[in-house]
């Protein structure tokens, strides 16, 4: 508020008609707000400090990169160069392929994961002996790193030496190694089973904690109803816990979408380039210098992720009005 | 207890659980158990599934051969002095999210998750030469001030939830007592929540702890290496040696395994507060 308001406003009082006490006390309450709004400015402060120029600033810098001819390579000629880099990865063949490796990617190690996860929660739902211990035992991947998890998948799917075709071959499944890491189909598949293995720990907890707000008389009076599990869990659970489930699909789309630690540690995107998700293929443009492509990538998944967001988010909303 | 479990389906979920647990662990056991073989017999038919001679030659030669006591204190570091700085600024923001309604709030909070969904990777080409302009390129502080940055969002909005389980009438009352808002904060609510609070150091001191591509981008010489860059130094290297790696794995992942068996139930209450009552 500028000294010039305040002194009119000052002014004004002294010709307002009134009680006296009722001036006070606007007044005090204009100090308080302004206590307020400073008492807000400053907590807030350090955060949006350390935000805006670690993590905006080099993000913005970043996208304005796709627009301009960008490449470590060569700082010569850094030049606006349009939508060229965009061009040039549309017409990359090898672009197209990433792509449907990210949709494989996400869809196969989405639906195990959540599959997995909500059996989990349901029988964790009620109260056993050591459950606590349970839960902190099945919360062991959380500890690891997405790079170190692939790192220990690459290990237990090695070719040669690796304890998963040892145990197949053990159990009588296959009657010679699979060449998991070497072959293009297999090691999509290996890839997804370290994701799902990962991923389920995290579903699990969100549907155990959304089952846990379902009131207790809601199974009671269906189980009266004489209504089986099954039933019970299709038209009274889901239904009930149907805006928690679709919130947490959707943040893990997101958030797998975005994940190449594990493929990172496994494959490194190999054989051949097979392995790539979009944000693996980025992390390759980026180690050759080709910032400029590699800032592209990152848009085109940015605008990807938002667009399905929108129509995902619709979609729910209108399930819900019918 | 009216819908009571039948035998058979108790056992269906006995034998259920029981597989998902042995699935989890079965990966460290293995990595165990590789780390305490020497070399020869990593690579000998049949694979032992339980040494029948111990060996710690591949961790005697971590501190030997490389400098894996250096790597482990730089991650240390790095990770206890984010955690530290991060907790403290996010209690900040997390409690004036919690407790005050202004205009710009949705935007700020906005801006937080949007950190979230971006990829990072985006970010790291600028990120590297920004830093290098200011001269923070290979310095454990630089890499810090980075950490801090990328955790904090996520953290306000995890301390922001256990803000909203503590009743107002708490600081109020030490207000009007003669506290200040940030004595009150401190003094009173900050014991309450501590198992919130140390829910949200675990959670990013692990993070950093194990963070990797931004270390890799900004740390070159091998005197400020943190783990997950030594590690990475391991494979790109023509062929990995599976012995000092699996030693080295089972290095990283204990610290971070004990905390979190220790603070899994108050992670859990933050990550899943915010989720099903928003």
């Amino acid at each position: 508020m500028s000294i010039a308001t305040r002194s009119v406003e000052r002014g004004d009082s002294s010709i307002t008609v009134g009680p006296p006490d009722h001036n006070n006390r606007s007044r005090k309450r204009r100090q308080f707000t302004r206590r307020r709004a400073w008492t807000i400015l400053g907590f807030l402060a350090p955060s949006a400090i350390f935000v805006t120029i670690f993590t905006y600033y080099p993000m913005l810098s970043g996208s304005q990169m796709a627009f301009r001819n960008w490449n470590l390579n060569d700082l010569s000629n850094t030049d606006w160069v349009g939508f060229n880099n965009f061009i040039e990865i549309f017409a990359n063949a090898d672009f197209w392929g990433v792509l449907g490796n990210t949709v494989l990617w996400v869809v196969g190690s989405l639906i195990p994961q959540f599959l997995i996860g909500f059996a989990l929660a349901l029988w964790l739902r009620r109260r056993f002996f050591l459950r606590g211990v349970y839960q902190a035992f099945i919360f062991f991947p959380w500890a690891v790193s997405g790079f170190l998890i692939g790192i220990l998948f690459r290990w237990m799917f090695n070719g040669e030496f690796g304890v998963i075709n040892d145990l197949l071959l053990k159990t009588g499944l296959i009657e010679t190694p699979i060449p998991w890491l070497s072959d293009p189909h297999f090691a999509m598949t290996a890839i997804i089973i370290a994701n799902v293995w990962y991923g389920v720990t995290f579903f699990a907890i969100m549907i155990l904690a959304a089952l846990q707000s379902v009131p207790d008389d809601l199974f009671e009076s269906s189980a009266i109803d004489g209504a089986g599990k099954i039933r019970t869990l299709f038209s009274i659970t889901i239904p009930y816990i149907r805006a928690t489930l679709a919130l947490t699909v959707l943040l893990r789309i997101i958030w797998i979408f975005n994940f190449p630690d594990i493929i990172y540690g496994m494959t490194g995107g190999g054989p051949a380039g097979q392995t790539h998700i979009v944000t693996t293929f980025m992390i390759d443009l980026t180690q050759q210098g080709n910032y400029g492509q590699a800032s592209a990538v990152g848009l085109i998944v940015v605008l990807v992720l938002l667009v399905f967001s929108t129509f995902y988010l619709m979609a729910m909303r209108e399930k819900k009005e019918q | 207890m009216i819908n009571r479990e039948s035998v058979a389906g108790r056992i269906a979920k006995f034998i259920f659980l029981g597989t998902w647990l042995i699935i989890t662990l079965f990966p460290l056991y293995w990595i165990v158990v590789t780390s305490l073989k020497s070399p020869g017999m990593i690579f000998k038919f049949p694979l032992e599934y339980w040494p029948t001679e111990i060996s710690f030659d591949n961790f005697i030669g971590l501190f030997s051969k490389a400098d894996f006591g250096t790597y482990m204190f730089n991650s240390l570091f790095a990770a206890t002095m984010t955690a530290t700085v991060v907790t403290l600024i996010s209690l900040l923001a997390g409690y004036i999210l919690a407790r005050f309604e202004f205009k710009s709030k949705g935007a700020v909070l906005g801006a937080f998750l949007v950190t979230q969904m971006i990829p990072a990777f985006i970010a790291l080409g600028p990120l590297y030469n920004m830093m290098s302009d200011l001269g923070l390129v290979d310095t454990r502080g630089g890499l810090i001030v980075v950490y801090i940055a990328i955790s904090i969002p996520f953290s306000t909005i995890m301390l922001r939830g256990f803000f909203a389980n503590i009743p107002d009438a708490l600081e109020e009352a030490a207000m009007i007592d003669g506290c200040s808002r940030i004595g009150a904060l401190f003094r009173v609510l900050v014991p309450v929540m501590l198992p919130g609070i140390m829910a949200t150091f675990i959670f990013s001191f692990v993070n950093s702890w194990n963070e990797l591509f931004l270390s890799v981008t900004l740390m070159n010489s091998d005197s400020n290496k943190t783990i997950p860059t030594a590690l990475n130094g391991f494979i790109t290297s023509f062929n990995i040696e599976w012995g000092p790696m699996a030693a080295a794995a089972v290095l990283t992942v204990i610290p971070t395994l004990v905390m979190f068996a220790f603070a899994s139930k108050y992670i859990v209450q933050g990550l899943t507060a915010g989720a099903v009552k928003g």
